[in-house]
């Protein structure tokens, strides 16, 4: 391990020396022209050497940090971003050269989308709708507490401390308090996706970052224009009010329209696959762009776009273009996760810094405080609504895992220094609570956890018994709703159902697919999971093993229709190896062996299916039906026709 | 209505011990019984049948049938009534009561069976203790009954393949010549442990639609 580290610290070492020179080389003058076989012109790429080699480095590091395990199980990679930041910061700076700070238009235009985008593509429905009360609870009344209370007692003790805090009027201690105040979704994702809490509380905190960025954005342009502005009336604060309304909803509504259209989009790919996931992005990037052009909430914008396509952009596109996506997303938002740690980690060193004890240290207690006093205060108030309390545990994380992180440091620099002169204190400050909270609280939020015994995520199954159920259930409740008289969650759900299938479907999911319910797509990804993982396991060509290991003992199936079976598979294994797929950039073929191979694959498991449930299950009454079944199975007859079209229409390439 | 207070009054707290309702919540679920039954003092099928909310639900005849189940009434009596009271009523509807916030985690698995138990009766609608293939079957079609487009066929496969992962998790192996009989009660719980039970399968029981009768509906 000691080469690994001492490869990296070579590494650093050269990509600080690259950063420094590069700005140091300009092409010679016109001197005595020989003509010139070799030249440098680093000018003409500097722009993009330079955002590559940030990206390599990020990514680079990431590397570096799976290859410790005893690291990373620690310390939260995070921290140690932060940490590599700091020390390539310090190396830009030994070397005389002042290290970049985070621009906050890069921030907020390249590196903060893909994360929020990846967030709210994949995120969990089910949960966020039934706690959404609880959620947007926090989300609002949680950070307008926090910012008022922190607002306050700030501007309190300013005034006691006097000296060079005096200058600070409320107003600015308001500001600084809806900056600081928010929980940053990149720092919780980036802590909790390390802990695997259990869903409800990882939903409660998550969703929590992700909806105050609403009430963030309002209270700080209303903070910033009533500064810049001077005089504060009764009519402004009530059109405070009005705009968070505005900015909220009108970010929800961008991102709806921007949804359907990518879902309508996506009707009439069928004969486009290769750029599906193109549309997915830039529909998603246009609403988070639109909705920052009329200062509304560009994140709640991104949310609403990626959860109302997500259904139907999904039944449309292909499998290829699906995983593309999901590949595309994680990337992205791994290597914008990782590039914003470090350049706070770069920043810190870089920014002109005016530490005050006082300052810094009230905010930090400030901040717990309020966070826990908040959370107590709102749970209270909560329970009397839940159904499913939440006990002191629970509030223990949900306050515990209010992390600040990179949206606070931004914004702060936002600010412009003539309307605030002790912005340096502000960043100063802020730098040090996104660094307490994400070293302290990050760091010991995984030995709380364990030590608390709080309920971690189950591991899901991929179980069609579960999944009946749970569909089972969502009936019977809305029926029991129905008998009581109650119009309750699961009642307006299940409108919303029967609405969601009868019209919308039907526009935005083209072909036959639009009439397939929910249980048919989750059987048949299941079955193309399993194929899938029958044929990547028969590729050594031994059919039992790979048939599932639960009934590997049980299987009872003749000798010669196994050796028949392996014949199959290794002749078409070897056809797809040794075809040269050409390929142009307009269309990926559409493979036609491929399909016929997985689909005769696919028959070749019902078949073995069939067989095994006759073994297993009975069949009520007729005692010559079980032979029976057995022996139309032995005849090899062909699948039902339209088990084989929902097979076709799951292998559409 | 005060004098005839006082016989309802004693059954309501006698329910409301026994079944773990407010009294406030009890006087509401009264309410709307009166309301289904029209006034009447037993419900019938065709009260259940009647309500425009139950119409759509892809399983209404089992949801109904759940009402009159004897096994659902606390007895060990198998079979079903033709007309139910209201302290039926309130047994079977207690089965979706939330549990309180400190129960302890003994009556949790106690509740989480229980709520089990209604559910595979749902299921096991010959009461012989197991679910077979044909009654899983048939649930699968219910579920699947609101879309036209979907075969038989389709459900067939489906609870075929539901029941066969059952078969592989509870009992695992098996000689060539056994045969799987079918679902019971503990396979049940086992293969659904992981659906939290005693969290999802409740309903909030205020704001009841408790309107008193008016011409027409």
């Amino acid at each position: 391990y000691i080469y690994v580290a001492l490869f990296w610290m070579l590494l650093l070492l050269g990509f600080c020396c690259g950063m420094v020179f590069g700005d140091q080389n300009r092409s010679d003058p016109h001197d005595q022209r020989v003509f010139p076989v070799l030249s440098i012109n680093y000018d003409y790429v500097q722009m993009p050497f330079e955002v590559s080699l940030w990206i390599l480095l990020a990514s680079l590091m990431k590397l570096g940090f799976h290859l410790l395990p005893v690291l990373s199980g620690v310390v939260p990679e995070s921290c140690l971003l932060i940490v590599v930041g700091l020390l390539v910061g310090g190396l830009i700076r030994v070397m005389g050269k002042n290290p970049p700070v985070l621009d906050s238009q890069l921030f907020f235009l390249c590196l903060l989308p893909p994360i929020i985008l990846d967030a709210g593509y994949f995120l969990p429905i089910r949960p966020f709708t039934e706690n959404a009360g609880t959620i947007l609870t926090f989300a609002v009344l949680g950070t307008l507490w926090n910012v008022f209370f922190m607002g306050a007692v700030l501007y309190g003790a300013c005034r006691l401390e006097a000296g060079r805090l005096a200058s600070v009027d409320l107003l600015s201690c308001l500001l600084f308090g809806s900056i600081v105040s928010a929980v940053d979704p990149v720092a919780v994702l980036a802590v909790f996706e390390e802990i695997h809490i259990n869903e409800l509380l990882h939903i409660l905190v998550f969703g929590e970052s992700l909806l105050n960025d609403a009430v963030t954005v309002v209270l700080y342009h209303l903070f910033e224009e009533f500064a810049h502005a001077g005089e504060v009336t009764v009519g402004d604060v009530f059109l405070g009010v009005v705009c968070f309304f505005v900015v909220a909803l009108g970010g929800v509504l961008v991102g709806g329209v921007y949804g359907v259209l990518a879902a309508f989009t996506s009707r009439f790919t069928s004969h486009t696959r290769v750029i599906e996931p193109l549309f997915v992005f830039l529909y998603s990037y246009m609403a988070y762009l639109s909705a920052e052009v009329f200062h509304l909430s560009g994140i709640m914008a991104l949310i609403a776009c990626g959860v109302v396509m997500r259904p139907y952009v999904e039944a449309n596109i292909s499998h290829k273009s699906y995983t593309t996506i999901k590949y595309f997303l994680k990337m992205w938002s791994s290597v914008s996760e990782t590039l914003i740690f470090i350049f706070l980690g770069v920043s810190t060193v870089a920014g002109p810094h005016a530490w005050n004890w006082t300052f810094v240290s009230i905010t930090i207690v400030l901040c717990l405080l309020s966070r826990v006093l908040g959370v107590v205060g709102l749970t209270y108030i909560i329970n009397k609504y839940r159904m499913v309390k939440l006990s002191g545990k629970d509030q223990f994380i949900v306050a515990y895992g209010g992390l600040r992180g990179a949206i606070a440091f931004s914004l702060a620099f936002l600010l412009s220094s003539d309307d605030f002169p002790m912005k340096d204190m502000f960043l100063t400050a802020i730098i040090t609570v996104i660094f307490f909270t994400v070293f302290v609280q990050g760091m010991t939020i995984r030995p709380l956890v364990d030590l608390l015994a709080v309920k971690k995520r189950k591991q899901s199954k991929c179980s069609i018994n579960e999944e009946i159920h749970t569909q089972f259930l969502e009936h019977l409740l809305a029926g029991i709703e129905g008998v009581c008289g109650h119009y309750g969650h699961h009642h307006w759900r299940h409108k919303l159902n029967r609405f969601n299938k009868r019209y919308i479907k039907r526009c935005l999911i083209g072909g036959e697919r639009s009439q397939e319910p929910q249980l048919i797509s989750f059987y048949n990804k299941m079955e193309l999971k399993q194929a899938l993982m029958l044929l990547e396991s028969n590729s050594s060509a031994n059919l039992s093993a790979g048939v599932t290991a639960r009934s590997r003992k049980t299987l009872n199936i003749s000798k010669e229709r196994e050796e028949e079976i392996r014949k199959i598979l290794r002749g078409n294994l070897q056809k797809t190896r040794q075809r040269l797929c050409s390929y142009s950039r307009h269309t990926l073929k559409p493979d036609a062996e491929d399909d016929d191979w997985s689909e005769t694959r696919l028959r070749k498991q019902r078949v073995e299916m069939e067989r095994r449930m006759s073994h297993f299950l009975t069949v009520p009454a007729l005692p010559e039906s079980p032979p029976a079944r057995r022996a139309r199975v032995e005849s090899g007859e062909p699948l039902r026709s339209d088990q084989g079209s929902s097979l076709t229409a799951v292998f559409e390439l | 209505m005060g004098a005839s207070q006082s016989g309802p009054v004693y059954m309501f707290q006698d329910l409301a011990q026994k079944t773990g309702f407010s009294i406030e919540q009890i006087k509401n679920l009264h309410n709307r019984f009166m309301y289904l039954t029209q006034d009447e003092d037993t419900l019938r099928r065709k009260h259940l049948e009647n309500i425009s909310n139950l119409a759509l639900n892809p399983i209404r005849r089992q949801i109904i049938e759940a009402f009159f189940d004897k096994r659902n009434m606390g007895e060990k009596g198998k079979g079903c009534l033709q007309e139910i009271g209201f302290e039926e009523f309130v047994t079977v509807l207690s089965f979706f009561r939330p549990p309180k916030p400190r129960t302890a985690d003994e009556d949790m698995k106690n509740i989480k069976k229980e709520k089990l138990r209604f559910l595979f009766n749902m299921h096991d609608t010959d009461n012989d203790g197991i679910i077979t293939l044909d009654e899983y079957r048939r649930v699968v079609e219910e579920l699947l009954s609101s879309y036209e487009t979907i075969g038989a066929e389709t459900a067939k496969a489906i609870s075929d393949a539901a029941m066969l992962e059952v078969a592989s998790v509870t009992v695992g192996q098996m000689g060539p010549d056994e045969f799987y009989e079918g679902i019971t009660f503990e396979q049940f719980m086992q293969i659904l442990k992981d659906v939290e039970i005693e969290t999802k399968m409740n309903i909030h029981f205020w704001n009841l639609d408790t309107r008193t009768m008016q011409c027409g509906k």
